[in-house]
């Protein structure tokens, strides 16, 4: 008998038509991702596990005496919020239908990490009996922010590629924030000197080269959403367009 | 015989341009403008979306089905236009699929849609090179006929052709073979006539017969929907 529905097929190209039906077939039950104020928890607590790793490794006493000083008080304090902040943003960056706002949400405690850091630069004239760095000192910052950053920086990636971020290298930037920010903040434990001018700078490059590195390398890893190369059904979807 | 199942409620079937190997003087009524597909069941997507996720196929194929009008409304309201809306819809569709872990359903589906959406076309004009036009006479602009077909328009055809096909299916068996051969695969009666052995009056009879039968079955579906 003929059918009706079939009749015509031969005249069109039903390229939509099979793409639904292909990912109709292959669809597969997910499990819901968390919210991104669960997945920041859940990212900040492993943060924490490196810091409470590391704590038999600190100065302890020293970390008070620092911790007493107002402006090195306030810098920690910036440079955890940052972390949290830039990592919720990320976070929600990387859900579609979230605010494009969320980006902002990081630049308060930034401004506070690096006002408050800045203030330490007056110490040396200010308080010339105060612990300077050292060079070496200075090269011992930069590869501790570098190391904790980068094992930080991986397991956030792998986080938000679960998800689906549709501005995948805002994304990344605003992962390498975080966890150049949570470095930072793991590192004032560890700290042998005050604030000073070079210091800030060394800590700033660090920053950036990590937020840097992330939203180059991060954006691709993330960026799996994106052109013809994520799709899962080939050959017919594509001869049907060209 | 293909079987038809209806999408999300409220969704309508019957569209502008239906009946097309049916002769013009077929006695069907004319139809009526319809509403967007997706924007009558708009309160049920969540709840197909949240289907979908947990491995229902049928929804999600409704769901998506359901998807590709809007998804391409928002495109052309984004700059896309002409062959490039298909590569857009398709986009959209495969990160829809990609990303469908990520939608809550306690929040609204057309906003988590539109992101992605806008994403893709803007992406879409990247690759192009090309920048939305720059529009002097917006009302010569907004109705200008697009070149190419809407890309739903392959599923609404496919949807109509199997609504005719079940409606033709219920006849009774000489209409039926009446409306197959004369009106569907325009043969000629003599033609008819010879394939089924019945004879040319009697085929006329069927033929008229079952106009009649599937304008009033077509007709009070149409009625059905909330068009």
């Amino acid at each position: 008998m003929s059918d009706p529905a079939t009749h015509d097929r031969s005249t069109q190209v039903p390229s939509t038509h099979d793409l639904v039906e292909d990912l109709a077939q292959s669809l597969t039950p997910v499990r819901r991702l968390p919210s991104p104020g669960r997945r920041t928890l859940i990212w900040s607590g492993a943060v924490l596990t490196v810091g409470l790793l590391l704590v038999p490794m600190s100065d302890v006493s020293g970390l008070r005496a620092r911790l007493a000083v107002p402006d090195l008080h306030w810098a920690a304090l910036g440079a955890i919020l940052t972390a949290i902040a830039a990592a919720l943003a990320a976070f929600q960056s990387s859900v579609p239908g979230r605010s494009a706002a969320w980006s902002w949400l990081p630049l308060p405690p930034l401004v506070l990490w690096l006002g408050a850091s800045g203030l330490g630069c007056l110490r040396g004239w200010l308080a010339p009996a105060a612990n300077l760095a050292e060079p070496e000192e200075m090269r011992g910052c930069f590869v501790f922010l570098m190391g904790v950053s980068l094992p930080l920086s991986v397991l956030l990636v792998l986080m938000l590629r679960r998800a689906c971020p549709l501005r995948p290298n805002l994304t990344a930037a605003l992962g390498g924030l975080a966890a150049a920010a949570a470095a930072a903040a793991l590192l004032v434990p560890f700290h042998p000197h005050d604030a000073t001018a070079t210091d800030l700078l060394v800590h700033l490059v660090a920053v950036l080269i990590v937020v840097g590195l992330n939203g180059l390398f991060g954006g691709r890893l993330l960026d799996r959403n994106a052109g013809p190369r994520g799709r899962p059904v080939t050959g017919s979807i594509r001869k049907a367009n060209d | 015989m293909r079987t038809v199942r209806v999408g999300l409620p409220g969704r309508p079937f019957l569209m502008p341009g239906f009946s097309p190997a049916l002769p013009a003087a077929s006695g069907i009524p004319a139809p009526m403008p319809v509403q967007s597909a997706a924007l009558s069941g708009e309160a049920s997507l969540p709840a197909a979306m949240q289907a979908a996720q947990v491995g229902d196929a049928a929804a999600y194929r409704a769901l998506l089905r359901d998807c590709v009008p809007v998804i391409s409304a928002m495109a052309r309201a984004k700059g896309v236009q002409g062959a490039a809306l298909d590569d857009v819809v398709q986009d959209t569709l495969l990160t829809l699929h990609q990303a469908r872990a990520t939608y809550d359903p306690a929040r609204p589906f057309l906003p988590w849609l539109r992101a992605i959406t806008q994403r893709r076309a803007v992406d879409a004009l990247r690759r192009k090179g090309r920048r939305p036009k720059e529009v002097h006479e917006p009302l010569a602009y907004e109705a200008r006929a697009d070149a190419g077909p809407m890309p739903g328009d392959d599923l609404e055809r496919r949807e109509r052709a199997a609504i005719l096909a079940a409606a033709v299916a219920h006849l009774p068996e000489g209409q039926r073979e009446a409306i197959e051969h004369i009106a569907l695969c325009e043969l000629s009666l003599d033609e008819t006539s010879t394939l089924t052995g019945r004879t040319k009056g009697a085929l006329k009879v069927n033929f008229h017969r079952g106009l009649k039968a599937l304008r009033v079955s077509l007709s009070s579906r149409k009625e059905g929907t909330d068009v």
